[in-house]
């Protein structure tokens, strides 16, 4: 892995975490009910997740 | 030579970014805005409708399919039956009439009727119409198919801003890590810091709400060409000498066929014969599935409505199965309260992205020099 290509595995990392995270969220509650109603919330969660901690943590 | 050539990739990446935002802003955040109360529109509707209705046996028995058609008949002489449709949360059976099958919608006569006892069922409180502006304005802003239209493409602009916006993030963020806020810095950088913070976790939903959004915009050609192409299929199939009904059979017994043709399903919509969502011979009897994903799959099942016969069922085509499936994925209202909930939040997510991109470039517009220029991709 040359240069270019580590720092795009940094910095897309995290953000390829919460889209794949959002999309389970997006698809569990369409296909059942129940526990995966929960899932769903947890999923969708995650980018507001993200954006709290970045608020309180990484104010710089 | 490779850093130039990146450099004039980046600045057309960026080029993209600045237009497909530019063009679309203005009405994506119309969109965002109209959206936000949409989200809980169930819930406005129930607090501002308060129903004090119940109906005459709760738990009864229910009357035929054929007994409340009666009490429709008898409440608009003179018109014949047009649509019948089906409350979820009470047993009410509502029956649209007209003079004709072929009667325009302002000429129809919608009812409602309880279904323990045929007695009429007051009409639901309008609620002054706000929220029925608030669609509208949503859906096509008062323009109709070209309104429509019209937003989805400013649809497919945001999925072009959103990809592009992707592709420019990486030059920024180079030299940062994931989350970076330098609140303490300009505000053009502390809004930079935002836009792109904001805008790189809410990538998979607005692309998800903005892909459906475009799907539903193309509901009426889609809803057009599944009626041309069932019809079309079922003519190749019929005699010739298919005419319309010279006496109606049992709706009640068409119902019950055609439930026991698909199994598990629950039933949603009936259209009668001549109208415009069945045929000149048939009952179109409408059922849905019964998961949060299965219920906005609907299958047809046509039973001649002069002999009661069995006539066929017919899956949605690949086409009209997207739309349907579009329209959870857009509105949010598949997951209970909380999933409106996140989905109001990235809402507000989504206006803060649409408004601070103004604003950088604005600010940009009014400094001329940029005071954060990308890091170059090439500078190994």
């Amino acid at each position: 892995m040359n240069d270019r290509e580590s720092s795009l595995v940094k910095t897309f990392a995290v953000p390829a975490v919460i889209a794949a995270l959002s999309s389970v969220g997006l698809v569990a509650a369409l296909i059942g009910d129940g526990a995966l109603d929960f899932l769903s919330w947890l999923g969708l969660g995650a980018p507001i997740v993200a954006v709290l901690w970045a608020l309180t943590q990484r104010r710089a | 030579m490779t850093m130039m050539m990146r450099q004039s990739t980046l600045r057309a990446w960026l080029f993209v970014h600045k237009w497909t935002s530019l063009i679309s802003t203005l009405f994506l955040l119309m969109l965002c805005v109209t959206g936000l109360p949409l989200i809980f529109h169930d819930e406005i509707d129930a607090a501002f409708g308060e129903q004090q209705w119940a109906p005459a046996n709760p738990g009864g028995p229910l009357l035929s399919y054929d007994d409340i058609l009666a009490r429709a008949l008898e409440n608009r002489p003179g018109e014949v039956p047009l649509f019948m449709s089906f409350d979820i949360d009470r047993p009410v059976v509502n029956v649209t009439t007209g003079l004709r099958p072929s009667s325009p919608e302002s000429e129809m006569h919608f009812a409602s009727f309880d279904h323990t006892s045929g007695a009429l069922v007051p009409p639901h409180e309008p609620d002054g119409g706000v929220m029925h502006f608030i669609l509208q304005l949503h859906t096509d802003m008062f323009l109709g198919l070209p309104g429509m239209l019209f937003l989805g493409a400013m649809g497919v602009l945001l999925a072009a801003s959103v990809v592009s916006g992707i592709v420019v993030y990486a030059p920024f963020m180079r030299r940062h890590d994931f989350g970076v806020l330098r609140v303490n810095r300009s505000p053009r950088v502390k809004w930079l810091d935002y836009h792109n913070l904001l805008g790189v976790v809410t990538v998979a939903w607005v692309l998800v709400v903005g892909l459906t959004g475009v799907i539903n915009t193309l509901a009426t050609p889609i809803l057009d060409l599944w009626k041309y192409e069932a019809l079309r299929d079922l003519t190749a199939q019929q005699d010739a000498g298919a005419t319309a009904p010279q006496q109606m059979s049992s709706l009640h017994d068409a119902i019950l066929r055609a439930e026991a043709a698909a199994p598990g399903m629950t039933l949603q919509f009936v259209a009668f014969p001549g109208g415009s969502f069945s045929t000149d011979r048939h009952f179109a009897i409408f059922l849905h599935g019964e998961t949060p994903l299965t219920t906005h799959l609907i299958t047809p099942v046509l039973i001649d409505a002069e002999t009661g016969a069995f006539d066929g069922l017919r899956d949605m085509p690949w086409y009209a199965k997207a739309l349907s499936l579009s329209k959870p994925l857009h509105f949010g209202d598949y997951g209970r309260l909380p999933l409106k909930i996140l989905w109001a939040l990235l809402d507000l997510a989504a206006i803060v992205i649409l408004a601070s991109g103004v604003y950088l470039w604005l600010a940009k517009a009014r400094t001329l020099a940029p005071i954060e220029a990308p890091a170059p991709m090439a500078a190994e």
